[in-house]
């Protein structure tokens, strides 16, 4: 949208594993101000690893996270490791060959290598010092929403709005109050702020989890499945108060199968599948044109 | 028989013998579950920390603390305790309080850990992507949700505590010092008044209106906590 302004957040050649599970092998992104990207792909391929490695509610393995100019999260030296590995057995081969000419070579190339390897290092190392410190603020700036809800069951609604503002923000109660009071009102619930969320219904709950984050006036929301596990009748109310947010102009990336709403919503619609982006494209293209055979594959299953 | 529990109740001496050892019971119940409940938590925050590099050492101090304490008797740990450990005289009975608080926190340290637990993992993340430390979010809103779980194990762990002490005695008692505790003077009132029968009921019924009144302290906290829950 604002081709100018540096993205918001900028993701390069992530991957994340599980102990031997590759999920994610290599995602590039730049998340500029105010897109509506709607992630889409079979269920397992990485949509929600790749949602909280965003935020860092999981570590990646490698690659590079910056959010708003500054590195959250760097690890290069990762990969480059198999690069150094097999320099060294390289160079143990052109010894064996006794070829000084490859043995030079190699030798020049190991050299390389381990510079490079080094500087990722620490480089790497000194990014995750200053990172570990100042990760907590950044979180502030980047609201989630779970597919679970996780609203806080001791509190009451309007308690789950006010507590992270107060304690994190500094907000006085009185301001905290009406601000959450504001954002009750905006998605129709201001009659429920005394309740406990245990007697709200999904639809609600979710609603309220949407404004939980927004009372941190994030710059970014991220939205994992919100609707998934929802009755039927009560997506919609939940993805009226999404359209509305995107209307303001809310820089949101939402993991979803509404596809109705990476349609009508969306301004880029992104295919995950096999750890890596297959398909990025406006969702026009994206819906009439996809190119990819397993997007292909799992449009017709969907729509 | 009656006859030996009027006995024993009208001699002004022996009833002296069984609130002295009401009153020992009790304190050093008292004193053992306050250091159980401190090591206690501090082990089980401990163990439930993120797992990074310099958690680790303290994280196996405390695997092996709970291993051993939950895994050897009572009676060993004291032993070990007053006769090697703290041998030091005149301090039997506080080397014998502190056994009894750190085997009592071996085990209050696994309920905390389990009613932590028990609450949903979605919280701790929820607070996470909000902007709270690890430790807010434990604080403000984990801990919140799982002392419903916690209170009522930490009851009976209590309640369990309280008869446990009851082998203090083991270590020698005479009256006066405070490991004569109501097991002893259960003993001590048999030498004048000789029926096992006679002292122990009286003995037994004063443990057992304590433990009574400690299961109502409970359900009244576990009542208040529910009030509090909607
Ligand atoms: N904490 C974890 N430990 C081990 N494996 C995990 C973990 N989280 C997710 N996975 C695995 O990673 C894969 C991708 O999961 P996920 O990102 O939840 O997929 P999606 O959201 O697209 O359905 C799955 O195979 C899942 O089992
Ligand atoms: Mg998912």
């Amino acid at each position: 949208m604002n081709a100018n302004l540096p993205p918001i957040l900028s993701v390069r050649d992530l991957h994340k594993e599980f102990k031997d599970l590759k999920v994610l092998r290599g995602i590039d992104i730049d998340v500029n101000k105010g897109d509506v990207i709607a992630v889409i792909g079979p269920s397992g391929c990485g949509k929600s690893t790749f949602l909280r490695c965003l935020n860092l509610l999981e570590t990646p393995t490698s690659g590079e996270i910056v959010f708003e100019g500054e590195h959250v999260f760097r690890n290069k030296h990762a990969l480059l490791k198999e690069e150094y590995r097999q320099a060294k057995k390289a160079m143990q081969t052109a010894k064996l060959s006794r070829d000084k000419q490859a043995i030079e070579t190699a030798q020049d190339e190991l050299q390389k290598i381990k510079t490079a390897y080094e500087a990722e290092a620490r480089l790497d190392k000194e990014t995750e010092k200053r990172v570990k410190k100042t990760i907590d603020i950044h979180r502030q700036q980047i609201g989630m929403v779970f597919q679970q809800f996780n609203l806080f069951p001791h509190l009451t609604v309007l308690q789950n709005l006010t507590l992270a503002p107060q304690k994190l923000k500094g907000l006085t109660e009185a301001e905290a109050t009406q601000k959450a009071t504001a954002l009750l009102k905006k998605v129709g619930l201001e009659d429920k702020a005394n309740a406990y969320p245990a007697t709200l219904s999904g639809g609600q709950k979710q609603r309220i989890a949407i404004v939980r984050a927004l009372a941190m006036e994030p710059d970014v929301m991220l939205f994992d499945e919100p609707t998934s596990a929802l009755d039927p009748e009560m997506v919609g109310e939940v993805l009226k108060v999404m359209t509305e947010l995107a209307k303001e102009g809310m820089t949101m990336v939402v993991v979803t199968h509404e596809m109705g709403f990476a349609k009508e919503v969306a301004n880029r619609v992104i295919f995950i599948d096999g750890g890596v982006i297959k398909e990025e494209n406006p969702p026009q293209e994206f819906f009439s044109s996809p190119k990819d055979e397993r997007l292909k594959d799992f449009l017709s299953k969907v729509l | 028989m009656f006859a030996d529990i009027i006995k024993i109740l009208s001699n002004a001496e022996l009833t002296g013998y069984i609130f002295e050892g009401l009153w020992h019971s009790l304190l050093v119940t008292l004193i053992a579950a306050l250091l159980g409940l401190f090591l206690g938590f501090v082990v089980a925050i401990v163990k439930i920390a993120p797992n990074n590099a310099w958690m680790r050492p303290f994280k196996i101090v405390c695997d092996i603390y709970t291993t051993v304490f939950r895994g050897t008797p009572v009676a060993l740990q004291l032993f070990i305790m007053v006769f090697a450990v703290f041998a030091i005289p005149g301090f039997k009975p506080y080397a014998a309080i502190i056994t009894f608080g750190i085997n009592s926190g071996a085990y209050v340290s696994e309920s905390i850990r389990a009613g932590i637990a028990s609450v949903d993992k979605g919280q701790m993340e929820a607070g996470r992507a909000l902007g709270f430390t690890w430790l807010q979010t434990m604080i403000r809103i984990v801990l919140p949700q799982a002392v419903k779980n916690i209170i009522p194990a930490i009851g009976n762990e209590m309640i369990a505590l309280l008869k446990e002490t009851s082998i203090i005695g083991w270590v020698g008692s005479t009256p006066g010092s405070l490991t004569f505790d109501l097991n002893a003077a259960a003993s001590t009132i048999f030498r004048s008044v000789p029926n096992y029968l006679a002292s122990g009921l009286i003995v037994g019924c004063f443990y057992l209106v304590i433990v009574y009144i400690m299961v109502l302290i409970v359900k009244l906290i576990e009542r208040r906590l529910a009030k509090n829950e909607r």
